[in-house]
């Protein structure tokens, strides 16, 4: 796998997200997933029922921490609340690194719970970039920040999201979580092409990578994680492989969650991408991924 | 507009209240814009495309915004949807969220401020006002005690050894409740779900749909209860008037005997029975671990 200091140098393979209709069975069968990962805020909790799933979990797994409303692109300061419960957190799991997204989603102490675009200008990145490197500095591991799927731009934006993206990580020093789906997801809402995107990510930065499915409307996607992952983001996926290396991999399924076998089974198809290909055998995916 | 303010507006225009057909206001109701269509106001920083005007695109986020919220509230006080009914509930809600949005940066704080807010608004609970408020003290007792801190309990030896001047401390996770209807078993009825977990899916909530169930036919009885986590499982024990003002002066940090002179308040009961009962209870209570050194 392709390890570097943006993901602790750690050899994750494919892992799943860590959702609660799935202890029964991982506690009953031990399946040999690779890693989970875990909603932060899901266990930022004084004790009871979560923790100690999350602790059962720990004894037989490798967890990675994924948060929800860091919220890196909000122009005011972090909570320092949320902040402290995030690095108790952090030493429960000794996660080797921590992702969180690249969006903004609280303003004057009023949280939105959702993933909230960013404009892209100037002012923005350097913004998020120091609050980055604030968050890190103080959960002392290393960060990855998410792309997100958006469904809308800003008339003020300046550039283009990957050029935003590199730019505030460059900055901020920090590792990138790419999510193929939602470059496929906003490509399609805004009119992009997406293996641009992919082509354009600094690939020694990527610490993981994210896949998931999505809901398709009549004017717009939706990032909705309760489908199987489509060909063109796999395409995405193998091309994001092919130009980081094996990289740790995690399928999120948030909704319409169907059994873990299933989920496992989506998840697994990304061995096929990370698995060396022998020579005399035809690539998987030509074309676009290429 | 800087990135702050920016913010600031996408905020407001994100939380503005929804149409009854949960569509984005055509116009400003929040004054904020001083009543301009909002369409004009979108247009000012989101860009549309050429499938979505600013105004459809600002509304995709609008919508996410208030199903989200609208689903945790949901799971989270199924038993006042029961007894105030659907509509009712979703008027109720949708102020309150209004009123109170989210200051916490998890779901689970939500509804801390709703039973002050009902107290200040009974106009929304319909008849049965008192029955309604006492399902809110419940339903917020169980979100505290599912996920409150434990602390090491105190063996029945330890509290054996208290003295006279100790202080003790109950587990946070107790809460304590002082009812006018014995609301826990419509409750009790009403929670057969397990709460549902933080994520980024942005979907609809399966939650919307009406799936209320008819609650228990409740008589009032002032009932003292208290709301409890054992074994990772929550739990109603009904108490009596003066455990419950013993429970409620241990929290308060009481000393033992001022904590139970305060218990027993006008009470008719003899000393000798009285410290019957004090035994009884301080075995009990450190059978469950709920007495704890204070922190």
């Amino acid at each position: 796998m392709a390890a570097n200091r943006f993901n602790g140098f750690q050899n994750h393979g494919v892992g799943i997200g860590l959702r609660i209709p799935h202890y029964e069975h991982i506690f009953a069968h031990e399946p040999a997933v690779d890693w989970f990962e875990i909603i932060s805020e899901n266990y930022m909790v004084d004790g009871g029922r979560p923790l100690h799933m999350l602790d059962r979990i720990m004894e037989h797994y490798r967890v990675v921490q994924h948060g929800v409303s860091m919220y890196f692109g909000s122009a005011q300061a972090p909570d320092r609340e949320h902040l402290s419960r995030l690095k108790s957190l952090v030493k429960r799991t000794k996660t080797p690194w921590l992702s969180d997204h690249l969006c903004w989603g609280s303003i004057d102490g009023t949280y939105s719970h959702d993933l909230l675009p960013l404009p892209y200008t100037w002012e923005a990145v350097e913004k998020t970039a120091a609050r980055i490197r604030e968050v890190q500095d103080f959960l002392e591991i290393p960060v990855a920040v998410e792309n997100v799927s958006s469904y809308a731009e800003f008339v003020a934006s300046e550039m283009t999201e990957w050029e935003f993206l590199n730019e505030v990580v460059e900055r901020a020093d920090c590792g990138i979580l790419l999510d193929v789906n939602n470059i496929y997801v906003s490509s399609v809402n805004h009119d992009f092409a997406p293996m641009d995107y992919v082509n354009a990510v600094p690939a020694e930065r990527v610490a993981q990578i994210h896949i998931a499915g999505h809901t398709r409307y009549e004017k717009y996607i939706l990032d909705t994680h309760d489908h199987p992952v489509i060909d063109p983001v796999w395409q995405l996926y193998a091309r994001a492989v092919e130009r980081c290396g094996p990289t740790p991999t995690l399928l999120e399924w948030d909704d319409r969650i169907p059994s873990f076998d299933e989920v496992w089974a989506e998840a697994r198809k990304a061995e096929r991408y990370l698995q060396p290909v022998p020579s005399s055998v035809e690539p998987l995916l030509t074309g676009a991924a290429r | 507009m800087n990135l702050e303010e920016l913010q600031r507006t996408m905020g407001a225009a994100v939380m503005q209240p929804l149409t009854a057909e949960e569509e984005m206001q055509q116009q400003d109701v929040t004054g904020r814009w001083n009543g301009r269509p909002m369409a004009e106001v979108a247009g000012e920083f989101i860009a549309p495309n050429s499938r979505l005007t600013a105004f459809e695109r600002l509304e995709i986020y609008n919508r996410q915004y208030w199903f989200r919220l609208q689903s945790a509230f949901h799971e989270d006080f199924a038993g006042l949807r029961a007894v105030v009914g659907t509509e009712r509930f979703e008027t109720l809600m949708n102020a309150y969220l209004a009123a109170h949005p989210s200051r916490s940066f998890t779901l689970r704080n939500l509804g801390s401020k709703l039973l002050d807010w009902l107290i200040q608004n009974p106009k929304y609970l319909g008849r049965r006002v008192a029955l309604a408020l006492d399902v809110v003290r419940v339903e917020w007792a169980c979100i505290e005690a599912f996920d409150n801190a434990e602390y090491a309990p105190l063996s029945v030896a330890e509290v054996a050894a208290v003295g006279a001047d100790s202080r003790l401390a109950l587990q946070p996770h107790v809460q304590l409740l002082a009812l006018s209807y014995p609301a826990d078993d419509l409750v009790l009825d009403m929670h057969r779900q397990q709460r549902k977990e933080s994520s980024e899916a942005g979907t609809r909530p399966d939650s919307h749909e009406d799936d209320s169930q008819a609650p228990l036919r409740l008589r009032k009885r002032a009932t003292w209860l208290a709301v409890h986590r054992a074994d990772l499982s929550l739990y109603y024990k009904r108490l009596t008037l003066p455990e419950y003002r013993t429970l409620n002066a241990i929290r308060d940090g009481l000393t033992l005997p001022v904590a139970l002179e305060a218990g027993f308040a006008g009470s008719r009961l003899t000393v000798p029975v009285q410290l019957d009962l004090v035994r009884q209870w301080f075995a009990n209570w450190a059978e469950l671990g709920w007495i704890c050194k204070p922190q």
